[in-house]
């Protein structure tokens, strides 16, 4: 549950900060008046939606973490058996990425009021995200052949959970993103679509990142580094 | 949304506010049921939560008749006594408290004591209410499945849950999963709306330290359920895993019914660790409501302004971050390291300091105020004593060497009612008739009101002190009948059957607070907008009950903190958080 407690640890010290910049030590019984006598505390500027993302943010690295936890704390039983992760993967992250790119692109040709790069962007994104959907489910079928199931080894248990929590979030994502390719495609304002296109960019480099965690640790690649942390904890 | 303009001059009203993107209802059904207004999805929060505690009153009914009777009553049986009390406490902690503080209060009170329109995202909010209504069908239709509702305890701890021999195995288990997985996500849809709402759509001049601590109290609670509820859902995921795929997550190797089962390896600690991880923040999502709403009504009906604000929010801040680093303290006989222990019995001690700043500066309001014992009064007070008597236990629970011997003893049934159940309780009845007239326009019955209070404050007691005492006799939780063991007096027994006369008398006591509710709402006196003279912007809406948007056209704008009682010198003993300051005010009305 180490990794659980780091990152309440994180959240805290956002937290902290954030609310050490609301004057928290002011007397309000002392200050009668209007709010502009005393700056700070007022509400946040930023549009709803996109604290609203930054919250779900945090709600979705939670609970990744918390799986993260129990993957690492179920390792350690003498019944775990790593499966080969199939070579698929890599094609998959590549696509991945390229639909992280995908979206970049978009996110600035909105910020340059470039309506026809926006579309491109977002549609190539979401291309490459339903590919990578595909590709994940080929994963899970070649796995399935080779005669990894799920319920056969612990490891292949999480190998199925993660992968289908991560590709059912960017399924949610590409809902939001083909409800603001829609409304795009029939003629909204850039100045109205630059929002919705930044958060969809966001929560796909969210994803990506996420994806990039969840496949170091299934391929082995993170042990040393889990290792290492695992020393310096106790 | 609306847009305030924040430039101006200070003390300048602010312009006419474009409702833009405010929903309109078009018709009854968007009005009354699929209604994205805050207010209507309060109410149908409340009233879900309430039809289905009351499913886990009777519950708490028949076990009673079990304890107190054994042997007497022929319709229940072990299996069913064990599904009983499963249901009781699931529903009462998830699906009563939880949705009750947030859900229904937290909608009413956060955009109209923050002085919004509306949550922030009413869509999603209203989608909040129907996959917690969802959740709550589903968990109600595992009384209707083949094998009956799980009675695995409301812990679930595998490998019992999901194995054969365990009521609720085929169906219950499987549909007790999926209706906490629904409840996660409809709550994070309504979290979403409630701690944006309190951060982005305050009105002008509405600091964070001007927030009513009801606000404060809901708005923590949020934040850490946010954070907590994701390790249940995981636990959720992978235990319903285990059961329907046949993976190992959480289930050793053991011989099931004589049969070597599927099962290997897997961690039952693991599961404990999560659901606490979990289960222990959730105390004080429940409590943390229910502080703020007491100390705005102590302050309130005591005329007096909160002592020691600033310590107060703090201390709910401090609570929440606390109450992440001690969930094994749940633990202590499960097994794990032992060394653990010292820890959390150490974080736990230390989450003492700021909880009982809390109940001194609760204490210390009441202190030369001007009490009104009023019902809300009655209650708030109800809930100091009991919280204070329920902590105090939590002392010695939360000690190793103490809790070792007391767990899974009556002692412990005693502990959390107290502090979990009736204390909160009586919050939730307290802040019921406190805000009943601006709900509804309308004043409850006041004899009806305090006759309730005093059967539940003092048969609570009756209830539960006995069962201290039967704890540290060593009766143990859970048991459908103690037979004839030698360390049980027999006292034991006649203590058990005058619980249980009181209980079922307590639990038909709150008919009479259902009546009073229901016939006030037809016949009770017009209470107009501010029956309690309250200085929180909630009062001062130019409707009783809130119109749609609340606030008519215009925001109000904020002056002060949300304690100004008594304050010397002033023309009332009550000044709203929206009134000018004097100066202000005197250059107004020279103008008009």
């Amino acid at each position: 549950m180490s990794a659980v407690i780091l990152f309440v640890a994180v959240i805290a010290v956002v937290a902290g900060w954030w609310l050490s910049q609301q004057r928290l030590t002011a007397r309000p019984w002392l200050e009668e008046g209007p709010a502009g006598d005393f700056p700070g505390g007022d509400a946040m500027t930023w549009p709803a939606a996109k604290i609203g993302l930054g919250v779900f943010l945090a709600v979705a690295s939670a609970l990744f973490i918390l799986f993260i936890s129990a993957y690492s704390m179920r390792m350690d039983v003498a019944d775990w058996r790593t499966l080969p992760v199939p070579r698929l993967l890599w094609f998959n992250t590549g696509v991945l990425i390229l639909s992280s790119v995908a979206l970049q692109w978009s996110y600035v040709a909105a910020r340059r009021d470039d309506a026809e790069g926006v579309m491109i962007g977002l549609l190539a994104g979401g291309a490459a995200a339903v590919i990578f959907l595909g590709g994940q489910l080929l994963a899970w079928q070649q796995l399935g052949a080779a005669g990894y199931f799920v319920a056969s080894n612990p490891a292949n248990s999480f190998f199925y959970l993660l992968t289908a929590v991560h590709g059912l979030h960017l399924t949610g994502g590409l809902v939001a993103l083909g409800r603001t390719s829609t409304k795009m495609w029939r003629g909204a304002g850039i100045a109205d679509m630059r929002l919705s296109v930044e958060l969809c960019t966001i929560y796909w480099h969210f994803l990506l990142l996420v994806w990039l965690v969840l496949l170091g640790l299934l391929t082995g690649w993170t042990d040393d580094f889990v290792n290492i942390c695992r020393r310096l904890l106790s | 949304m609306v847009d305030i303009p924040y430039e101006g001059i200070a003390g300048t009203p602010p312009a006419e506010v474009p409702d833009v993107e405010l929903y309109h209802p078009r018709s009854w059904w968007t009005r009354y049921v699929f209604s994205q207004d805050a207010k209507v999805i309060a109410i149908q929060y409340s009233l879900t939560a309430s039809a289905i505690g009351l499913v886990a009153l009777v519950l708490s009914w028949l076990m009673r008749l079990q304890l107190g009777f054994p042997g007497t009553f022929s319709f229940i049986d072990a299996n069913q006594y064990l599904q009983f009390i499963t249901m009781h406490g699931m529903i009462m902690v998830i699906y009563l408290l939880t949705a009750l503080f947030l859900g229904g209060f937290g909608n009413y009170l956060i955009p109209l004591m923050v002085g919004a329109r509306d949550m922030v995202f009413p869509y999603v909010n209203m989608l909040s209410y129907w996959v917690y209504l969802l959740a709550v069908l589903v968990l109600a239709s595992t009384f209707f499945v083949p094998g009956g509702p799980t009675g695995a305890g409301w812990t679930l701890y595998p490998p019992q849950a999901i194995l054969s021999g365990t009521p609720g195995q085929d169906w219950g288990i499987i549909l007790m999963m999926s209706s906490l997985i629904l409840f996660i996500i409809g709550f994070t849809m309504g979290g979403l709306n409630y701690v944006v709402t309190v951060l982005q759509a305050r009105t002008r001049g509405m600091t964070l330290m001007r927030l009513p601590l009801t606000v404060w109290g809901i708005f923590t609670a949020t934040v850490m359920a946010l954070l907590a509820f994701p390790a249940l859902f995981v636990a959720s995921v992978m235990l319903l895993l285990d059961r329907l795929l046949g993976t190992s997550f959480f289930m050793p190797s053991l011989v099931e019914m004589g049969q070597q089962s599927k099962y290997g390896g897997g961690s039952p600690l693991l599961f404990q660790h999560l659901f606490w991880f979990f289960g222990h923040p959730e105390v004080y999502i429940v409590a943390l409501p229910a502080f703020g709403i007491v100390s705005d009504l102590i302050s309130t009906h005591a005329r007096k302004n909160i002592f020691g604000y600033r310590m107060m929010v703090w201390a709910i801040v401090a609570i929440g971050a606390l109450s992440f680093v001690v969930w094994a303290h749940h633990m202590y006989v499960s097994g794990m390291f032992p060394q653990f222990g010292y820890f959390f019995a150490t974080t736990t001690l230390i989450i003492a300091i700021p909880t009982a700043i809390k109940v001194y500066n609760w204490v210390l309001t009441l202190w030369r105020g001007d009490i009104h014992l009023r019902v809300p009064m009655l209650f708030a007070l109800g809930f100091i004593i009991t919280f204070v008597n329920g902590g105090l236990t939590g002392l010695f629970l939360g000690n190793v060497v103490v809790d070792v011997p007391l767990s899974d003893t009556m002692f412990v049934v005693a502990h959390f009612h107290m502090v979990m159940g009736v204390a909160p309780i009586m919050v939730v009845l307290g802040a019921i008739y406190h805000w009943y007239p601006k709900v509804t326009g309308r004043m409850y019955n006041d004899a009806l009101g305090k006759f309730h209070f005093w059967v539940t404050f003092l048969g609570a007691y009756l209830i539960f002190f006995p069962m201290h005492y039967l704890g540290l006799l060593g009766v143990p939780r859970r048991y459908f009948e103690l037979g004839d063991t030698s360390f049980i007096p027999s006292s034991a027994h006649s203590l058990n059957a005058f619980i249980s006369v009181v209980a079922l008398t307590v639990g038909f006591s709150q008919m009479v607070f259902l009546f009073n509710l229901a016939w006030s709402l037809f016949k009770g006196e017009a209470s107009g907008g501010n029956p309690w003279r309250a200085t929180t912007l909630e009062w001062q809406t130019p409707e009783t009950p809130p119109g749609h948007g609340n606030w008519g056209k215009e925001l109000p704008v904020v002056y002060r903190w949300a304690y100004d009682y008594s304050v010397p010198g002033a023309e009332e003993d009550f000044i709203p958080q929206n009134q000018p300051p004097r100066g202000t005010h005197v250059v107004q009305g020279a103008a008009s």
